[in-house]
């Protein structure tokens, strides 16, 4: 049993680097910083909103903290265990204890498997061999989830988007985990369903004492699910802090243009903008010192050649900037 | 994993889909084209197995007064030079000629998947090797690798399936291995990595079935193509050899020769070719259609 105050996941200095290879004999000519030393840890029953832009490394750092990419260093822990280096073998107890669900409802289902089937195969992959408990089983999480026990029999194209989301949860809750990683999990979603599949979210949470690491670029969806908010830009985390603080006390340059482009439903109030020029740089060849520099609006010379450290700033609040 | 099974969404489409019947029946309804194309190889398969019962004469016994005899009286389909009788040869040439074309199809497509799903799941030096390897095979023609199969082999039943196998292996190898190569990145496939399935477990059940549908299309091309290699090997002496029926053989052999003076024996062979070739690409169409899914509701 892990100890009370033992993380349910713990990253430290999580890297993952792409070989970019060329040529004929696949020489490596350089490499993809998609994920470059980041650490967090969460709690039981606890969310890590994990944003950023598009590009940032937000999705390969989820996809490598369940090793479905093999981080290329760096340490993970669940409930105190080091599964960095374990085998594929020694890691399926472990997959139980971490799924994950998937942004796109379309392509996360296959096309040829009933919706009950694929909700079912964890338990089958995880040894619930009789059909009969696994139909139990499986009933019972399309019931958790809001879909009806008639509908197994169905094939996903049947099911409308929001339905394919809670196909998806249900594949991801059937083996019981600890954490579930969502990766951009309501983006393709309408507004209205959105909401729903978050409060199933959150629903799901208090009941069972789940922890999310919810990545998104939405910064309103995340306030509403998160505890704590890491804010990812070209492989970094350049700032995190509780939910509260971030949005009150934002404190990195980068959070601060991120939550003036969050629309705000009230016409009278006037915000200062603050619209970031340029394009994130290419991960391939990171800029020089905080990677932000290039369109930092506070940058100084400093900035371009010596990297900021993540200092906490206040307690729990963690800045990588040299200004604060 | 449930394929024909589909008793449910069939019943809510307001068809009576009480056993066998009543689904082949709604099938039938549905798909027209493709219940001819089933009645079609049906009946040639059941010709194949019956062939004992149906043909009138021994389809090896010669008779000289009826050479060339015209079709009609107790000749059905006329006689070829040697006075066989036409009819008796096409039912049992369906029995060779089924087993060459469905026997390699199938073999050519196994060997294909496999090397496809490698190739695909694999990646690295196995997928360079073997794609290079495929594109040796693929500059020559279908009818040379045969030949040359065929020549090394020796003719016989066996070895005409194996040498006309063998090069239809790398079209179905590449249609496998480039769905095998979008979808090994689906997040479906992801998700059964997530939960600790095996590769060779997903690829069995996530990407094999996910590529069913260019096979299926592709298998019944391929089995009209089998048909007429065997003819042509058959006719240059490397195939299913003499005297046994082949319907290839029959039309080739008498095609120079008689076809101004006897057309029967080159028309009748043709039909039974072009027939099971129609047949199998109606209900392989249809097929591709039943067994998807999405094509269902």
């Amino acid at each position: 049993m892990a100890k009370p105050n033992t993380p349910v996941i713990e990253i430290k200095d999580l890297k993952k680097h792409f070989p970019v290879k060329k040529g004929l004999l696949r020489r490596t000519v350089g490499h993809v910083y998609a994920v470059d030393g980041i650490s967090f840890s969460i709690g039981a029953g606890e969310t890590l909103g994990l944003v950023g832009e598009s590009g940032c490394g937000k999705t390969t750092a989820g996809r490598a903290v369940l090793r479905l990419v093999e981080p290329t260093s760096g340490s993970i822990k669940v409930e105190g265990t080091e599964i960095t280096k374990m085998s594929k073998a020694e890691l399926r107890p472990y997959r139980r204890q971490m799924q994950i669900i998937f942004q796109d409802p379309f392509s996360s289902l296959n096309p040829r498997m009933t919706a009950g089937d694929i909700v079912g195969e964890p338990l089958l992959v995880h040894g619930v061999a009789n059909t009969k408990e696994r139909n139990e089983q499986v009933a019972a999480l399309f019931a958790r989830v809001g879909l009806r026990t008639a509908q197994m029999s169905n094939y996903p194209h049947q099911f409308s988007g929001g339905q394919r989301q809670r196909i998806g949860i249900a594949r991801a809750l059937a083996l019981g985990p600890k954490l579930i990683v969502g990766d951009e999990p309501v983006s393709a979603l309408d507004v209205s369903i959105q909401a729903q599949v978050i409060n199933l979210l959150m629903d799901l949470q208090r009941e069972r004492q789940l922890s999310y690491l919810f990545i998104s670029h939405n910064l309103a969806v995340v306030e509403h699910i998160s505890h704590q908010i890491a804010v990812m830009y070209l492989g970094r985390i350049v700032e995190h802090a509780d939910t509260r603080s971030i949005f009150t006390r934002a404190q990195h340059p980068y959070t601060e243009a991120l939550l003036s482009a969050v629309p705000v439903p009230d016409p009278a109030i006037k915000r200062q903008k603050r619209v970031l020029q340029g394009d994130v740089p290419s991960p391939v060849k990171p800029p020089s010192g905080c990677h932000f520099h290039t369109r930092c609006p506070y940058a100084v010379d400093r900035c371009k050649v010596e990297s900021p450290p993540l200092r906490e700033i206040a307690p729990g609040h963690h800045v990588s900037c040299h200004l604060r | 994993m449930a394929i024909i099974n589909h008793e449910a969404a069939l019943a809510r489409a307001g068809a009576n889909v009480s056993g066998f019947w009543g689904q082949s029946a709604f099938l039938a309804r549905r798909y027209p084209l493709g219940a001819v194309g089933a009645v079609i190889v049906l009946l040639f398969v059941l010709t194949a197995i019956f062939a004992n019962v149906i043909a009138p004469h021994d389809p090896l016994s010669t008779n000289s007064r009826a050479s060339l005899a015209q079709p009609g009286g107790s000749y059905w389909l006329g006689a070829d030079f040697m006075g066989r009788d036409m009819f008796s040869r096409i039912v049992y040439g369906a029995r060779i000629s089924l087993a060459v074309a469905v026997g390699a199809t199938l073999l050519g497509g196994i060997l294909g998947v496999a090397i496809g799903l490698m190739s695909g799941f694999l990646g690295g030096w196995f997928d360079l090797a073997t794609q290079r390897l495929m594109d040796i095979m693929q500059s020559l023609p279908l009818l040379v690798m045969a030949l040359v199969m065929a020549a090394s082999l020796g003719p016989s039943l066996e070895n005409t399936i194996i040498a006309i196998a063998i090069p239809l292996v790398p079209s179905v190898a590449r249609v496998v291995r480039s769905s095998t190569l979008s979808l090994r990145e689906q997040p479906f496939v992801e998700a059964a990595r997530a939960v600790g399935m095996g590769e060779l477990r997903i690829a069995i059940r996530h990407v094999l079935p996910n590529t069913l549908a260019p096979l299926i299309v592709l298998g019944t091309a391929q089995l009209g193509s089998a048909i007429l290699t065997e003819a042509s090997l058959s006719f240059l002496g490397l195939g299913i050899p003499e005297p046994y029926p082949s319907w290839g053989r029959m039309l080739s052999e008498s095609a120079a020769e008689y076809v101004r003076t006897a057309p029967w024996l080159v028309i009748f062979p043709g039909v039974a070719i072009s027939l099971t070739v129609f047949g199998t690409n109606l209900l392989g169409d249809a097929l591709r259609d039943i067994l998807d899914p999405r094509e269902r509701t």
